[in-house]
């Protein structure tokens, strides 16, 4: 990296060593969970889990890649449709859960070829085609009985304790590694590469970003993401209906988290998956008010605080506690010195 | 013989669709942005209607009069104050909002609707079944023959009505560069304005019409965006006359997916939609390389 005279780039600050131990700290406490807490908390902890890994891939999609999809909804259902499949062909329960989410997120690659040649609303419906295109096919399957659904019994091996326990740490490992790996792709090369991308696309072209190819994988990570919170997702309520596993909702929820966390920060999408969690656990019961109220929230954050609560506190004071980008401090003055704007 | 008579209801299916999708072209022609809650708004609409109709008496094909109107207020007042402020955001702001006001709106329509399906069948009395002979044993449906009308007259109308009035010169100057249509005196703002007003009075009307010829609930709304952006897209965004073909390809594709097997009504719907798409950058991709060897190697 060539550097300017007079300036550092810094990618890592005091403030961002101090919330990593942080994390790990969180992270090695939540790892024993199962032992700690009760039932109920524990099967709490799994949905906040889920919640975080979808508010992360479709920030990693819309707010890193520029890629608004209104159709995740098709991977989060073909995950758990896939492990349903592989569980009922005599795979283990658990290894279904993961290979069924690797085949959705294969699926996801020959999708790619179609949907990324289409910019912004385009995409944005035409995903949502295929995730009506993948209800209707998956209803077709006898295995499924159409809107009936099925169970996946196989889970009936454990006791429930264990089947909790057992969810519980999937969940947990899935959601660490899915972070660890955005966060690794965004503060490398590809990282920037879609930004640029999502900032200006003929931009990006013009000074060699390879376009497709830095989409796709993010698309390829989406997507496997998605199937893998699908998958765990059956793993927590057993059944498998088609209309609720591709339902329009997920897409709505990921919409929410995202916005109101910060769309384009790291850390944002999991305060939002934070929030939405206890605003569902507070006013789930009220229905169909709270989606109203997730609608109308949906459109506030995007009209008027468009960098949602996270990102709204990192402009203002100045702070990445995980940080993936770049930060220019001019030698001599304070460490604080406010980073330019991105 | 059932072919013919399919290839017929198909025709006049993609009138609706059509009719659907002008509002969603329009809006998309004119100010670059894709309404996801297209679909809602139109069942907004077909709800007001039966309202009015539940409630006076009043035949539907004049309650809609009313609801027009409202419609086209509607989309005034969405223009100004939320599609206004996000296109300034960014081209993927608008997304965000529409889906919002999308889940807004549906869920709205349910805490005050209910689940229930409901039609305004029962209130057009005898022309909600009414058929005419043609020919031969083919018989043509009265309602949806005037839906192909009114969609065939809303697209030529728009047509002509962009091509030789001010205010259709003024949306089209609008509609190519907004700020160069500024410097010769053109108010974008109200253009922008005028705009979404016609495209969602357009979608009001389209929402009325499908409450007529079939069942709809408060969550029908999604559907009907997926089926006008199938429309728009098969014809070639942004062409008027090209939504009319779109609609009927879509309309044909998806009464013979049910001819084969009452599944595949969706399912051909979509997988047509995918193919003229995937036909198309194809296309796009050979031309702008020049030369098929090229062909999957990555985009220029």
């Amino acid at each position: 990296m060539s550097t300017i005279p007079g300036f550092v780039v810094e990618r890592w600050t005091r403030l961002s060593a101090g919330t990593s131990v942080m994390v790990a700290v969180v992270l090695t406490v939540l790892a024993f969970g199962p032992l700690l807490f009760d039932a109920n908390i524990v099967d709490r902890f799994t949905t906040l889990f889920i919640y975080v890994i979808l508010a992360v891939m479709w920030n990693a999609l819309a707010g890193y890649a520029g890629l608004v999809s209104v159709g995740q909804q098709a991977f989060f259902g073909l995950g758990a449709y896939f492990a349903i499949q592989l569980s009922y062909h005599g795979i283990s329960v658990y290894p279904a859960l993961v290979l069924g989410a690797l085949i959705a997120g294969i699926i996801s690659l020959p999708v790619s070829l179609l949907m990324l040649r289409l910019r912004s609303g385009e995409f944005a419906i035409g995903m949502w085609v295929v995730a009506e295109l993948a209800h209707l096919l998956v209803n077709l399957d006898d295995l499924v009985q159409g809107e009936t659904g099925i169970s996946l019994i196989a889970l009936n091996a454990y006791s429930a304790d264990n089947r909790r326990a057992y969810n519980y740490w999937m969940a947990l490992g899935a959601m660490v590694i899915l972070l660890a790996l955005v966060f690794a792709l965004l503060r490398g090369r590809l990282g920037a590469s879609v930004q640029a991308i999502r900032d200006d696309e003929d931009a990006a072209q013009s000074v060699g970003v390879r376009v497709l190819a830095s989409k796709r994988i993010i698309f390829f990570l989406a997507a496997f993401g998605c199937a893998l919170a699908g998958a765990l997702w059956l793993a927590t309520s057993i059944t498998f209906q088609p209309k609720t596993y591709f339902g329009i909702q997920w897409t709505a929820y990921m919409i929410f988290m995202v916005l109101v966390g910060g769309l384009g920060t790291f850390e944002g999408p999991i305060l939002g998956a934070v929030i939405f969690f206890l605003i569902e656990y507070f006013f789930g019961e009220t229905g169909v008010w709270y989606l109203i109220g997730l609608g109308a929230a949906a459109v506030a954050f995007a009209l008027f605080l468009p960098r949602g609560l996270w990102g709204t506190v990192e402009d203002s004071l100045g702070i990445r506690l995980l940080p993936v980008g770049y930060r220019l401090r001019m030698l001599g003055s304070d460490a604080d010195a406010r980073p330019p704007p991105d | 013989m059932i072919w013919v008579t399919q290839l017929l209801n198909g025709t006049l299916l993609g009138g609706y669709y059509a009719l659907l999708a002008c509002g969603l072209s329009f809006m998309f022609g004119v100010m670059r942005i894709i309404n996801l809650a297209h679909g809602d708004l139109a069942i907004l609409s077909a709800c007001l209607v039966f309202l009015i109709a539940d409630a006076t008496g009043i035949s539907p094909f004049v309650a809609v009069i009313a609801v027009l109107p409202v419609m086209a207020v509607i989309g005034w007042a969405l223009q100004r104050w939320m599609l206004e402020r996000s296109l300034r955001a960014g081209v993927l702001v608008p997304l965000l909002t529409t889906f919002g006001l999308a889940i807004f709106i549906e869920n709205g329509l349910f805490e005050y609707f209910g689940a229930d399906t409901r039609s305004l069948a029962p209130y057009i009395g005898d022309f909600a079944f009414d058929s005419f002979w043609i020919g031969g044993d083919v018989y043509v449906g009265s309602l949806a023959a005037l839906i192909f009308a009114v969609a065939v007259l809303l697209l030529g109308g728009l047509r002509l009505f962009l091509d030789y009035t001010p205010l259709g010169r003024a949306i089209r100057a609008t509609a190519e560069d907004a700020d160069t249509a500024e410097l010769v005196g053109i108010n974008a703002r109200a253009v922008y304005a005028i705009a979404a007003a016609i495209a969602v009075a357009s979608a009001g009307l389209a929402g009325v019409f499908l409450a007529m010829r079939e069942t709809f609930s408060p969550y029908s709304g999604p559907m009907q965006l997926i089926f006008a952006f199938e429309a728009v897209v098969i014809g070639g965004i942004g062409s008027l006359s090209g939504t009319l073909i779109g609609g009927i390809v879509l309309g044909v594709a998806q009464t013979f997916g049910a001819q084969i097997d009452p599944k595949g009504f969706l399912i051909a719907g979509h997988v047509v939609f995918l193919v003229v798409l995937a036909g198309r950058l194809t296309l796009n991709a050979i031309r702008a390389r020049g030369g098929v060897q090229r062909l999957f190697a990555r985009r220029p």
